[in-house]
């Protein structure tokens, strides 16, 4: 049953639109890698059971369409509240759903329409029954997770009553190409990758060049630890990005495209995989698409664990079957990329913004966000925050807005230390900079970058000389190791600061982590090198004093740092079994049994077999 | 020497994805997925059917954090220490699995070829760190003791 004109595709639009019109009601059961975890299969399957035997007086259960009646959606966005599970039509948001609940649910509200109540959110005191009514959904703007949550996540029929292929009907029969070129180009659209270089121009690049076998090809290697923007919008809306893909390939002549997706996605893979077969099916990818003579076969790659491999030549190389190793540019993507070829490499979301311009157009675009950032970004929200979870914000946001209003501030009793953007390749912001808009070009100005869009929220437990390390440990081990400046310096960067956590730092350990910081940054061979210090810039200029107390005082005032911990024995509390002196390795315990005992710290090894041990609570650790 | 199985799977895979230089990530991918590990014998076979030098295949091999030519447990668990889930502390979590199993910073798979535990930077689960996977199966909020107590459940399942 193929698709195989404008017509067809309003038609087919239609059709689905009157099924689903014919539900009396639809169950969305969120399936975001989140949710998953936390048992949404489960939740789902127990539905679908539940519904089943319902002899299709309530729900109806179309047959040739699986799974109608009850979906699987993409990331709800709440992903700490999971299992999520939305009703329609009474735009119900039930969290923490579990398998017992299941059969309430159907009963009250699948067949009499009644809310269980205790499945509401709670915004502190007051009942959120709908997504709407919950602070984290309700100041957002939805523009590339539009559908995210809303459709079956593995349906093409339910995207494309949603309007999906529109724009790419739009552009194959009322553009040329170089019109799809100029309407992205006014829209100001910029690669949300991390760099943010206009797409448009990008996309003009390759239309020029004289070669005529071009690709198009998508960064779906979201490497940054802490981030899953891409990862949710390849699960949740997989169809989106497709369209945006052939849209690209339309306005550039390119006949083949390949999605790189990390191997730690495998849910994305999956339903990638699924959108593929599927518009294949229709027509909708493959060959005279839609009849326009317009040819596109895509295809998926599957990262092989390397973070380098987010960069853009070293990506490409990994397609082509090599080892994922950036090289010297120029030449750039655009001129040689894949196999040589003209490439237009775009990040996930970028594509997934596309459809939406061409069908609004740029003026519209620009009415969002920022002059310089026009448009919406996504977020992870992570770390030491009440509300975990999958943002789109407009560009220019502040922090503060995004981390207190939407996020709902710090986990209880804790005290906002700092903000990591951007992954290892990105800074920490501090209080003071959290009311700076969020855009592109302001963030670069805060010694961060906007990266692919992770923000993790730290409080007074983070110990930052810790971050940094950590960062520092996360980029050394990614290194390709190509190029002297990240291979060593990252090495050398991370032996100081192991010292410091070590409490065996020197206070002229600081100018020497600056002066390889800069020697790196402005050396390295690719953006993973030049970026890689930008964690330890960062938090020594925002939190020099912690490091100072690293070296100096021998004190980790988050009390992380293993090494730098003083244990010591509370002794209202200890009763003097002598279970901590049996179990100390280093034989630094001593006392008399029924008697408090007693640390030697000179002889501590930091262990904590000790506090492990003690049934009494009576070991305390001082920083 | 393997068993020729081996060899008939493999070529079962390089038909799927053809013989050229670009399908070697892909069939190494699918033979790691089959065998839990990638055999070295395996490898060099594959290289000369789809035309690359045996160098070049085990440049690539090594290059990718996720290729293994060591056999691995029968549960692979990896342990999530992407920043989210390092912040929400997960290196607890590992050492206290690698303490019940015995393994250390050197040995990663345990004696009876049962588990082996890793380290993986970010399942793109944050909003539920710290997490963990066993065999790709996401498990969330992970705390030493609820690492434990999963470990009494896999070995359960054993039995």
């Amino acid at each position: 049953m193929s698709i195989i004109s404008k017509e067809d595709l309003l038609n087919k639009q239609k059709e689905v639109q009157d099924t689903i019109n014919t539900y009396t009601c639809r169950v969305l059961v969120c399936s975001g890698t989140g949710c998953m975890a936390s048992g949404a299969q489960k939740i789902y399957d127990e539905m679908v059971k539940l519904c089943a035997d319902l002899d299709g007086v309530q729900v109806e259960m179309q047959k040739d369409i699986p799974h109608l009646g009850v979906v699987k959606t993409g990331c709800q966005g709440l992903c700490e509240l999971g299992p999520l599970m939305r009703i329609q039509p009474y735009d119900y948001q039930y969290v923490h759903v579990q398998v017992e609940d299941c059969k309430e649910i159907v009963d009250r509200t699948v067949l009499a329409g009644q809310p269980v109540e205790r499945l509401f959110y709670r915004d502190h005191e007051e009942v959120c029954p709908h997504p709407d009514d919950i602070p984290f959904l309700n100041q957002q703007t939805r523009i590339v997770l539009e559908n995210c949550g809303k459709i079956d996540a593995e349906s093409i029929d339910e995207y494309i009553a949603a309007g999906g292929f529109q724009a790419m009907a739009k552009a194959f029969f009322d553009m040329t190409p170089q019109d799809v070129i100029d309407e992205v180009t006014k829209s100001g659209l910029r690669g949300r990758g991390g760099a943010g270089f206009p797409a448009g121009k990008k996309w003009g690049q390759v239309a020029r060049q004289k070669e005529t076998t071009r690709y198009v090809v998508c960064n779906g290697d979201e490497g940054d630890p802490g981030a899953f923007m891409d990862g949710s919008v390849m699960e949740g809306d997989p169809y989106k990005m497709i369209e945006g893909m052939v849209i690209a390939a339309y306005a550039v002549g390119a006949e083949n495209g390949y999605i790189y997706v990390r191997a730690e996605y495998p849910l994305s893979v999956q339903r990638l995989r699924m959108a593929i077969e599927q518009a294949e099916a229709y027509g909708l990818l493959g060959t005279n698409i839609l009849g326009s003579g317009v040819n596109f076969y895509l295809h998926i790659n599957r990262g092989a664990g390397a973070f380098v491999c987010g960069e853009g030549s070293a990506l490409t190389a990994s397609i082509e079957g090599n080892r994922g190793m950036p090289r010297v540019k120029p030449p750039r993507t655009v001129e040689k990329g894949l196999w040589e070829k003209p490439t237009v490499l775009n990040n996930v979301e970028t594509y997934a913004n596309v459809p939406k311009i061409i069908l609004q157009g740029a003026d519209w675009f620009r009415t969002i966000g920022t002059e310089g950032s026009p448009g919406t970004k996504t977020f992870s929200l992570t770390g030491a925050i009440e509300n975990t979870g999958l943002i789109e914000v407009p560009m220019g946001t502040n922090l503060r807005h995004i981390i207190y209003d939407i996020g709902g501030g710090l986990k209880s009793g804790t005290a906002f230390k700092g903000v990591q953007i951007g992954g290892p390749s990105g800074g920490c912001l501090i209080d003071e900079q959290l009311d700076q808009p969020l855009d592109f070009d302001s963030v670069k100005k805060l010694d961060a970058i906007m990266g692919s869009g992770g923000l993790v929220v730290m409080d007074e437990n983070t110990c930052m000389v810790e971050v940094a390390r950590f960062f520092m440990s996360f980029t050394q081990r990614e290194s390709c190791g190509k190029c002297v400046p990240c291979r060593e310096g990252t090495k050398r960067m991370l032996e100081i600061l192991e010292r410091i956590v070590a409490g065996k730092g020197e206070m002229s350990d600081l100018d020497e982590l600056e002066e390889l910081a800069t020697m790196v940054q402005s050396m390295a061979l690719c953006g993973l090198g030049k970026s890689a210090p930008l964690p330890v810039i960062s938090t020594l200029k925002r939190f020099r004093n912690e490091y100072e107390e690293h070296i100096r005082d021998k004190k980790c005032r988050a009390k992380v740092c293993t090494a730098l911990r003083q244990f010591h024995i509370n002794e209202e509390f200890c009763i003097g079994c002598g279970k901590c002196a049996k179990n100390c390795p280093a034989g630094a315990i001593t006392g008399k049994i029924k008697h408090p005992y007693h640390i030697n710290n000179d002889l501590c090894i930091k262990c904590g077999a000790c506090k492990d041990n003690c049934n009494f609570d009576a070991i305390y650790v001082e920083a | 020497m393997l068993d020729q199985s081996y060899y008939r799977k493999t070529d079962e895979i390089i038909e799927h994805y053809g013989r050229k230089a670009a399908s070697l990530i892909p069939i190494m991918q699918d033979i790691q997925a089959e065998y839990r590990y990638l055999p070295g014998e395996l490898l060099t076979y594959v290289a000369s059917e789809i035309g690359v030098t045996e160098a070049k295949a085990f440049s690539v091999a090594t290059f990718y954090e996720n290729f293994s030519f060591e056999p691995k447990g029968k549960y692979i668990i990896k342990v999530c220490d992407g920043t989210a889930c390092h912040v929400r502390k997960s290196m607890p979590v590992k050492e206290a699995l690698m303490k019940e199993l015995g393994l250390s910073h050197k040995k990663h798979t345990t004696d009876d070829m049962m588990f082996t535990v890793e380290t993986v930077s970010c399942l793109g689960a944050c909003g539920l760190a710290p997490t963990l996977t066993v065999n790709d199966e996401v498990h969330p909020k992970m705390t030493p003791e609820k690492a434990v107590e999963l470990l009494e459940e896999l070995r359960g399942e054993k039995a």
